[in-house]
C-alpha cells in the first residue's frame, strides 16, 4: 500500500465511524437522503440540504417519542 | 459436545448470580464490595437476555430476517431509513437513557442497597426490557405505529384518548421534577450557574456556526462545544472562588426556577438549529461519555458499599421521600427497571430504522438492559458515600436542620455517624458553601462519583473539578429534556388545543406558538415553584407523582402489548406481559391511594392539607411556613397534587377496564382473532414514499 492510499483509506473510515456516530446522536443524513431521490424518484429534486436538515429537525422535536427522561 | 459445554457456561453464570444475591442478601453490618452488586447484576442480564428475550423473539413474535421490515419497505430517505443494528442500538439507547436512570436509584438508596438492586434487576429483565422489546416489535410490525395510535387501533378509541391525555399529565410531571432536580443542584451555587449558564452560548454559538459557517459539519461543531465546555467548567471555578463575582451569581432555589422556565419558554419558540438541536448533539456525547466513565471508574476502583443491604427506612419514615418499601421502591425506581416512556421510543423514530426484524431483540431488550445497568452503577455511587453523608445530602432542611451541627445530630438520631467538620471539609473540598439538603439525587450522585473518579484520577484536589463536571453533565442532560420537552408540550397542547380554538392549532402562527409555550411551562413551572418552596423539599412529593406516572404508561403500553399478544393468537404467552402489569398495577394503585389517603401527613396530600388547615387555626404555623397566606398556598397544592394521582389512578383504571373488554370480546370468541400487523411480504425492496 502506498502511503497515499494508506492516508485514503484511513479518510475512509475515519468518515465512516463520523457517519456511525452522526446517526447516533440524530443527525439528519443528507447525502443518503439524496442518493435515495436519484435512485428510486428519478425526475424529482430532492430538497436542498437546508430543507432538508430544517425539515428533519423540525419532525424531531415536535413529538414525544424521540427522547426519554 | 459444545452444546454440552454452552450447557456448562450458562450453568456457572446462573451459580454466580445467585451467589451474588446471596451475598448481598446476606450481608449484615459489614461493608461489602461492589463487586458483588456487578456479578449479581450482569448474571441476571445475561441469563435473561439469552433465555427469556429469545423465548419472546421466537415463540410469541417469531421475528424472520426474510420478512422486510417497515424501514426497507418504506424507505424513503428521512423517516425510514434501514440503518446497521449498532448504529440502532447506540441511537436507541442515546434516546431512553436521560438523567432517570441515575436519580431513582440514588433517592431509593435511602431503603439501603438491597430493594434497588433487586427491583431494577429482577423488574428489568422481566418488566422494563420486556416492555420495550414487544412495543418495538408491534411497531415495527405495524409500519413504525405510535403508542397512542396502537392503543386507540387494538384496545379501542376510550383507551386511546385516555393514553393521549395521560401522556400530556406524565409530560407536565415529568418536566416539574426534573426541573426542581437542577435548581437544587443550581441554587447557591455560583460555580454550577456559571458553568451551565455558559452552555447556553455555546449551543447558540454552534447554533449558528452550524448555519452559516459550516453547514452540516456537525461533528466539528461538537468538538468545539465540548472543547467550550470544559472551559465553562474552569471559568465557573474562577467566579466562584472570586470574592465580588461569587455573590452576583448565587442565586436562590426561587431565582433559579424562574430561569429555568424562562429558558424553556426561550427554547420552545425559537428555530430548533438554534437552541434545541446543538444542545442536543452536546448533550449525547456527554451522556455517552459520562456512562462509559462510570462505569469505569466503578469497574477500577470496585468502592465498598458503606450504606447497609437495608435501613430503618423501610418502614415509611425515610426522610429523604416519604413511605414504605413497598410501594415505593418500586414508584421511586422507575426508569432503571421499567419506565412507561420508554414505550414512545420504541415507537417513535427506532421501529423506523430497523433494517431487520431480529434486530429488534438486541435494540429493545438489549438497551434496557443497559440502562439497567446505568441505575445499578449509579445506586453503586449513592451506597459509596457513608449513610451519614448520603442522609445529609438528601434530607430536607425540616429533617436535619441547617448546619453540619444539626445535621450530624439528626442522623445520629437515626443510627449513623457524620463528623460535622468532615461535612464542612467535604463542602470545601468540592467548592461549595454547603452540601446539607442539596436533595434531588443530583448532589449526592456527583458526590459519589466525584470520589470515585478522584480515586482514579486526581487524588482529593480534584474532587471539585469532578464534582462540577458531575453537576455539569447532569443538568446539562435534564435540560435538554426540559427544553425538548417543553417543545413536545407545546404541540400537545396546539393539538389537544385546537379542538376548543382553531387558531391556537396553527403550528407556524407565531401567536398561537408563544401562548402554547406559555401555557405549558405554566403548568410545569407551577409545580416546579411549589416544589421550590416545600417546607419538606418538594422531591417528596413531586418524585412519586412522576413514578406513578410513569408506570401508568408502562401499564398502557402493557395492556397495548397483551391485547397485540391476544389477536395474534398468541394468548398462552399473555403472561409474559400480565405479570409486569399486574405488578405494576398494583404498585401504582397502591402508592396513589397511599399518597392521596394516608393519614400519615408526611405521605398523605390530603391529611397533610388537613395538617396545616388545623394549624392556621389554632395559630401553631411552624417557623419555615411564615405567612397564612403561604400555607393557604400549601393546602391548595396538597389539593391539587392529590387531583393529580386521582387522575393517573383513573386513568389506569380506564386502561385496564378497556382492555379487559377487548381481551375478553377476543378470547369469548365474539370477535374474530385479527392480528393488525402489516401481512408478511418477503424482504424484497420495494420502493415507497
Amino acid at each position: 500500500m502506498t502511503p497515499r492510499e494508506a492516508v485514503r483509506s484511513a479518510r475512509e473510515r475515519i468518515e465512516r465511524a463520523a457517519c456511525v456516530v452522526r446517526t447516533i446522536i440524530g443527525v439528519p443524513d443528507y447525502e443518503r437522503y439524496v442518493a435515495h431521490v436519484r435512485a428510486h424518484h428519478p425526475g424529482t429534486e430532492p430538497l436542498t440540504e437546508e430543507e432538508f436538515i430544517r425539515q428533519r429537525l423540525a419532525d424531531r422535536y415536535s413529538r414525544p417519542g424521540t427522547r426519554c427522561c | 459436545m459444545s452444546k454440552l459445554v454452552r450447557a456448562g457456561v450458562w450453568l456457572v453464570v446462573a451459580v454466580l448470580g445467585a451467589a451474588a444475591f446471596a451475598r448481598l442478601a446476606l450481608s449484615r453490618g459489614e461493608t461489602i464490595s461492589a463487586a458483588w452488586l456487578l456479578t449479581a447484576a450482569i448474571s441476571v442480564y445475561a441469563i435473561a437476555y439469552r433465555f427469556y428475550s429469545k423465548l419472546i423473539a421466537a415463540k410469541v413474535f417469531a421475528l424472520d430476517a426474510r420478512r422486510a421490515t417497515p424501514a426497507v419497505r418504506l424507505d424513503d430517505g428521512r423517516d425510514f431509513v434501514p440503518t446497521n443494528r449498532w448504529v440502532v442500538f447506540g441511537h436507541h439507547f442515546a434516546a431512553i437513557a436521560g438523567p432517570g436512570p441515575l436519580v431513582g436509584p440514588t433517592l431509593a438508596a435511602q431503603f439501603g442497597y438491597l430493594p434497588g438492586v433487586i427491583w431494577i434487576i429482577v423488574g428489568v429483565a422481566l418488566g422494563g426490557a420486556v416492555q420495550d422489546f414487544v412495543i418495538l416489535c408491534a411497531s415495527v410490525r405495524r409500519n413504525g405505529k405510535s403508542l397512542g395510535a396502537m392503543a386507540r387501533e387494538e384496545i379501542g378509541p376510550v383507551a386511546g384518548m385516555t393514553a393521549l391525555v395521560a401522556v400530556l399529565g406524565i409530560m407536565v410531571v415529568l418536566l416539574a421534577v426534573l426541573a426542581l432536580v437542577v435548581v437544587n443542584a443550581l441554587k447557591s451555587s455560583p460555580w454550577g450557574i456559571v458553568t451551565i449558564g455558559l452552555t447556553i452560548p455555546i449551543a447558540l454559538g454552534m447554533g449558528v456556526y452550524l448555519r452559516w459557517f459550516r453547514p452540516g459539519k456537525v461533528l466539528e461543531a461538537s468538538a468545539i462545544g465540548i472543547v467550550l465546555i470544559i472551559v465553562a467548567l474552569y471559568v465557573g471555578q474562577a467566579v466562584s472562588q472570586s470574592a465580588s463575582l461569587a455573590p452576583v451569581f448565587t442565586f436562590s432555589g426561587i431565582t433559579v426556577a424562574f430561569l429555568v422556565m424562562g429558558y424553556s419558554f426561550a427554547a420552545s419558540v425559537l428555530p430548533v438549529w438554534l437552541l434545541l438541536a446543538p444542545r442536543d448533539y452536546l448533550s449525547a456525547f456527554v451522556k455517552i461519555g459520562v456512562v462509559i466513565a462510570l462505569a469505569l471508574g466503578i469497574i477500577i476502583s470496585l468502592p465498598p458499599l458503606h450504606m447497609p443491604a437495608l435501613t430503618q427506612f423501610t418502614d415509611g419514615s425515610g426522610p429523604v421521600f416519604a413511605g414504605k418499601v413497598f410501594p415505593f421502591a418500586f414508584i421511586t425506581i422507575a426508569c432503571g427497571a421499567i419506565s412507561g416512556f420508554h414505550a414512545l421510543v420504541s415507537s417513535g423514530t427506532t421501529p423506523k430504522m430497523l433494517a431487520s426484524e431480529p434486530d429488534a431483540r438486541m435494540i429493545g431488550y438489549g438497551s434496557m438492559v443497559m440502562e439497567s445497568l446505568v441505575a445499578v452503577l449509579a445506586l453503586i455511587a449513592a451506597c459509596a458515600l457513608t449513610p451519614g453523608v448520603y442522609f445529609a445530602v438528601n434530607a430536607p432542611a425540616g429533617a436535619i436542620g441547617t448546619t453540619a451541627a444539626s445535621a450530624a445530630e439528626a442522623v445520629r438520631h437515626w443510627g449513623f455517624t457524620l463528623n460535622p467538620a468532615e461535612m464542612e471539609n467535604l463542602a470545601k473540598q468540592v467548592g461549595e458553601s454547603t452540601l446539607l439538603s442539596r436533595t434531588g439525587g443530583a448532589p449526592s450522585l456527583a458526590l459519589g462519583m466525584a470520589q470515585l473518579f478522584s480515586n482514579v484520577l486526581g487524588g482529593t484536589g480534584a474532587m471539585a473539578i469532578w464534582y462540577h463536571f458531575a453537576i455539569m453533565f447532569e443538568a446539562l442532560f435534564i435540560l435538554t429534556t426540559l427544553d425538548a420537552g417543553t417543545r413536545v408540550g407545546r404541540f400537545m397542547i396546539q393539538d389537544l388545543g385546537k379542538h376548543l380554538w382553531e387558531p391556537i392549532g396553527r403550528v407556524s402562527w407565531y401567536p398561537a406558538i408563544v401562548l402554547s409555550s406559555g401555557i405549558i411551562v405554566a403548568m410545569w413551572g407551577h409545580f416546579l415553584y411549589q416544589g421550590v418552596t416545600d417546607p419538606l423539599g418538594g422531591i417528596n412529593s413531586l418524585w412519586p407523582l412522576f413514578g406513578i406516572s410513569n408506570q401508568l404508561l408502562a401499564t398502557v403500553a402493557l395492556c397495548v402489548a397483551t391485547t397485540v399478544f391476544i389477536k395474534m393468537g398468541k394468548a398462552k404467552y399473555s403472561f409474559i406481559t400480565v405479570m409486569p402489569l399486574a405488578w405494576l398495577t398494583i404498585v401504582c394503585m397502591t402508592a396513589g391511594w397511599q399518597k392521596m389517603f394516608s393519614p400519615d401527613t408526611k405521605l398523605g396530600f390530603l391529611s397533610h392539607a388537613k395538617l396545616i388547615q388545623s394549624q392556621i387555626d389554632s395559630n401553631t404555623l411552624p417557623a419555615v411556613i411564615k405567612t397564612v397566606s403561604d400555607a393557604n398556598r400549601i393546602i391548595f397544592n396538597d389539593y391539587l397534587d392529590a387531583v393529580v394521582a386521582a387522575f393517573f389512578m383513573l386513568s389506569v383504571i380506564v386502561i385496564l377496564a378497556d382492555s379487559f373488554r377487548e381481551w375478553y370480546a377476543v378470547l369469548g370468541g365474539r370477535k374474530a382473532v385479527v392480528s393488525s400487523e402489516v401481512p408478511f411480504d418477503g424482504a424484497i425492496a420495494v420502493t415507497g414514499d
